[in-house]
């Protein structure tokens, strides 16, 4: 049997490809960037509200934050499953060689998980005081109860001071670990789009523009995420009440519903501003990119020209300026905006922000270093062997899903929707 | 001079000489190449004398462990082609391992081109430049590949974790997930011959001297001769990589 | 400012002076910058010798002749500039292990070099060239032709 050699099943040539050419960087490579984009994105969103006291953003603030944590662990999904050898991944922390712009990566993953945890301590310190408190109240207490009161205890670290001046402290505190995370996540994504932006071997990568397309583009996915998610989760929970609702009074109308009805309305639309703008910027960039190419016209040019315009030209012009810019944009700035409309505005711009990736990851590979030749990748979509499984579109859903079933946990640590429980609780 | 440095330093000048280790069995000659920086491996290819038979490509695949029918290769030979209408086309099916034994040309994609309408062809061997900047060392995050005191760059099997990241900065396409270690794999200019004083299994394959191995540091040496004094080319020096693969005989054609 | 807001901070620099103890004891002892510097040069030591000893397969010199009479013919043939392992494989260990080496008779081995390129190609221009479709197909070449002596007429 022939062994089976990486990259030939999904690889199409045409023309003149080296021998050892192959699409290497599949599609765990795309998710990779997409998926620290979401990180970073949804951090510097939740950081204008704690940094630049955005009040309008305060509830999808916390959302946001919380979802960064959990999208942390699933963007180091896709190396893994990408890795040659995933089970020597540690090496690159036994001995990073930090000329290569991968090498720092897992340190700064390492460093902005470390910002997003304590600033969230700050943040839900009260929150696991009182919930400590409170399971000790309780005589009694189940197994699971006893093991959810030693874990708030280990969380609170032993600092269980939440007086009024120990509370004003913790903001001080939050607001200077926002400050200092927006240019650490900047530096994440940054970073991302350095390790393809210096490849000096690719002609489509290699721009100085890259790690400033990269901050921007994670910057839009990451506010679009967040929209889609947070409106979402919030209808989700009026679904849930509802049925609740109805079940308990048949025929009654529901009240809860109403409580929460349009509760995502002004921090949906503050944040859309916040998308449209860097949309734009985004786009402003991509272009500039290519139209400095083109306006150049270097020797690479020749084959850029057939892949931008001929090749991957649905890819590009439709599919991630068209369908995931043009039309997002257009939908955020027609007037008569709806909750519902900004969903499928942010839905279309993380179409888009993956196209990006994709043109990138993808269209930068399917240039042959012979010059003379072109590569086309075929997704893996039946999941036939384990490779086909990992670097297929199955690898791509299970990234995709990770960070929905983290944020489901996490949620229980961290419950994104405590202070309205707790107003609510107040009211009734 | 005592009889120990005399022999260190003849040793060196000798290398490719295959002088019998038992003549010197108290002195390992790999400990002595090893303590001596005056070695830097470099490669020269004469294209005007290769054929395009494939011999290089079968012995590169057999003396280091690629499988044979796997596409991946250390060493690969390139055609080129001018057709009537001037234009240029390139081809390596499987990366020439069995020989250029059509005078058409059919690339993948179906584009072809029949032997009647080309005016003129010749072949270009190519492996791994064993750069003097090596590009694909430099993005190592691991510190797995490294060039050798003696210019030979290396891909550790041990400690490679395949991220694939060499392979995207090497500007030449030298390097590939060996099929079956699943380590990055490059040529290692037969780094296990060059020791025993033999040369590269492709310099001893092919027939028709068109690729030689030799030492830089040796002013005698073929290969340092030719590359003080006859025109040589190599292949995408804008990179800035200063490749050590020379060519004899490069046109403008070639990339 | 209290104590306790540097607690986050001890839990980070506590995992921080773990995960170095554990690198410690992972990291291979030869494993450093070498010549070449930290850019080139940084890689565990210890495989430089790994790959030196590996077993070289191809001899380096045709030493066939004690044993083999082509060696004899070839020497005297057209065909004298062809190292035998091209067409018989790696040698070394041979004739201990492998006791014989592979005899490949097909038409592809000869046609490496004899297929006629009709354009003028660089080195092919010195092998005289037949049409690999037109020439006898379909026929073993080492029928007609001696491969060690291919100006001899072969001896039934
Ligand atoms: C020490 C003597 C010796 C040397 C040196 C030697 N061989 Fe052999 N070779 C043998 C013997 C013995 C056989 C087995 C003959 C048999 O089984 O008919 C053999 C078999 C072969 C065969 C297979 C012949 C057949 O009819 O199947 C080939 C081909 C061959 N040798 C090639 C070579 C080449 C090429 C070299 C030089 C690199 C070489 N040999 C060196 C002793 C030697
Ligand atoms: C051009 C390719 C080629 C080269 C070079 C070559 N051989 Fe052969 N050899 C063959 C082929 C083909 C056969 C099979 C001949 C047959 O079956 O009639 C063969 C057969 C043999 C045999 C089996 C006995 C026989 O003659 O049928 C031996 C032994 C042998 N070769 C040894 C050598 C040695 C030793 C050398 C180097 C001196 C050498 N060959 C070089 C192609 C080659
Ligand atoms: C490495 C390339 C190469 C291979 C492989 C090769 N040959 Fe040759 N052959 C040559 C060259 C070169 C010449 C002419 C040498 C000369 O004229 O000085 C030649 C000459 C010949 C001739 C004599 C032509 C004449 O001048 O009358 C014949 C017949 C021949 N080869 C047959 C074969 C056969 C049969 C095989 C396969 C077993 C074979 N060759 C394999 C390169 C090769
Ligand atoms: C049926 C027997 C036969 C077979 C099989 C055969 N040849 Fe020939 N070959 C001949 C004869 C007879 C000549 C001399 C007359 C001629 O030039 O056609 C010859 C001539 C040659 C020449 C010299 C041509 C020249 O221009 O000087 C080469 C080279 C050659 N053959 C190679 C091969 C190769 C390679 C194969 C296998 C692919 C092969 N032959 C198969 C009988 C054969």
């Amino acid at each position: 049997m022939i062994p089976a050699v990486y990259g030939e099943s999904w690889t199409l040539k045409e023309l003149m490809v080296l021998p050892n050419e192959f699409i290497y960087w599949s599609i765990q490579i795309v998710m990779y960037p997409f998926m620290t984009g979401l990180v970073a994105g949804s951090f510097i969103l939740s950081s204008l509200y704690h940094l630049f006291g955005i009040k309008a953003l305060k509830g999808v603030s916390r959302f946001a934050l919380v979802f960064s944590l959990a999208l942390l662990p699933a963007a180091n999904l896709p190396p893994l499953l990408f890795l040659q050898s995933p089970e020597r991944a540690h090496y690159i922390f036994i001995t990073p060689h930090f000329t290569s712009a991968i090498a720092a990566f897992g340190l700064v993953v390492l460093l902005y998980a470390a910002l997003v945890a304590a600033e969230l301590w700050f943040i839900y310190r009260p929150y696991f005081v009182e919930s400590e408190k409170a399971l000790r109240a309780i005589p009694g207490l189940g197994l699971a109860g006893r093991l959810r009161r030693v874990l708030f205890g280990w969380l609170t670290l032993g600092a269980r001071d939440i007086g009024e001046e120990a509370l004003r402290l913790d903001a001080r505190v939050v607001k200077i670990l926002a400050a200092v995370g927006i240019p650490v996540a900047c530096f994440l994504h940054g970073y991302a789009g350095f390790i393809f932006g210096a490849v000096k071997a690719n002609a489509v990568w290699m721009t100085p523009l890259m790690p400033i397309i990269f901050i921007v583009s994670a910057v839009v996915s990451g506010i679009a995420f967040c929209i889609l998610c947070y409106a979402g989760a919030m209808e989700l929970r009026k679904l849930f009440l509802r049925r609740q609702f109805a079940r308990r009074h048949p025929h009654a109308c529901s009240l809860a519903e109403h409580r929460l009805a349009g509760i995502e309305e002004v921090e949906v639309r503050v944040a859309s501003r916040y998308l449209a703008v860097f949309l734009l910027v985004a786009l402003v960039l991509e272009l500039l990119d290519v139209v400095f190419r083109g306006y150049t016209a270097m020797k690479s040019w020749d084959l850029l020209r057939q892949v931008v315009y001929g090749r991957d030209f649905f890819e590009i012009f439709v599919l991630q300026h068209g369908v995931g810019r043009l039309l997002p944009l257009l939908l955020l700035l027609l007037p008569g905006r709806t909750v519902k409309r900004t969903m499928a505005a942010a839905a279309l711009v993380l179409v888009g922000v993956f196209m990006m990736r994709w043109n990138v990851v993808i269209g930068g590979q399917s240039v042959s270093l012979s010059a003379a030749g072109f590569m086309a990748y075929d997704l893996p979509v039946a999941p036939r062997d384990i490779s086909a499984f990992k670097e297929g579109v199955a690898g791509a859903l299970l990234v995709l899903g990770a960070p929905f079933v983290l944020f489901w946990m996490l949620n229980k640590i961290f419950p994104v929707f405590i202070v309205e429980r707790a107003e609510r609780a107040i009211k009734t | 001079m005592n009889r120990r440095t005399f022999l260190k330093d003849a040793i060196v000048v000798i290398t490719g000489a295959a002088l019998p280790a038992a003549a010197l069995e108290w002195l390992d000659p790999r400990q002595v190449l090893a303590e001596n920086p005056q070695i830097r491996w470099a490669f020269l290819v004469d294209t005007h004398k290769c054929a395009g038979c494939g011999f290089c490509v079968k012995a590169c695949k057999a003396e280091n462990d690629i499988p044979y029918e796997a596409s991946v290769t250390r060493t690969w030979i390139e055609r080129y082609v001018v057709t009537q209408s001037g234009e240029l086309l390139a081809d390596s099916p499987q990366g020439g391992r069995d020989g250029f034994t059509s005078g058409s040309i059919d690339l993948p994609g179906g584009t072809r081109v029949s032997e009647e309408e080309i005016i003129r062809g010749f072949f270009v061997p190519k492996l791994c430049n064993h750069c003097a900047s090596p590009p694909c060392v430099q993005v190592c995050p691991v510190g797995a590949t490294y060039a050798t005191p003696q210019g030979v760059v290396l891909v550790d099997r041990q400690w490679c974790i395949g991220c694939g990241y060499c392979i995207m900065g090497c500007p030449y396409g030298a390097r590939f997930f060996h099929p079956v270690h699943k380590s990055v794999d490059k040529c290692t200019l037969c780094t296990h011959r060059l020791t025993r004083g033999d040369a590269s299994a492709c310099v001893e394959a092919c027939p028709f001297g068109a690729r030689q191995v030799g030492n830089l540091h040796d002013p005698n040496d073929p290969v340092t001769r030719a590359v003080v004094s006859e025109r040589i080319g190599v292949l995408r020096d804008s990179y800035g990589s200063r490749p050590r693969v020379y060519y004899l005989g490069l046109s403008k054609e070639v990339h | 400012m209290k104590e306790y807001v540097w607690r986050p901070m001890y839990v980070v620099v506590l995992i921080a002076a773990l995960s170095l103890a554990v690198r410690f004891f992972l990291l291979p002892h030869d494993f450093g910058v070498h010549e070449g510097g930290y850019k080139y040069g940084y890689y565990r030591l210890g495989n430089i010798a790994e790959w030196e000893s590996r077993p070289a397969l191809f001899r380096s010199a045709d030493d066939c002749g004690d044993c083999h009479r082509q060696s004899e013919s070839l020497s005297a043939s057209p065909h004298a500039f062809i190292s035998c392992q091209n067409c018989h494989g790696p040698a070394a260990g041979h004739p201990e292990d492998p006791p014989t080496l592979a005899i490949d008779t097909g038409r592809d081995l000869c046609l490496r070099c004899h297929a006629d390129l009709s354009y003028p190609a660089g080195g092919r221009d010195a092998v005289p060239g037949i049409d690999p479709l037109g020439h006898h197909p379909f026929r073993s070449c080492v029928g007609c032709h001696d491969p060690h002596h291919p100006r001899q007429e072969v001896q039934p």
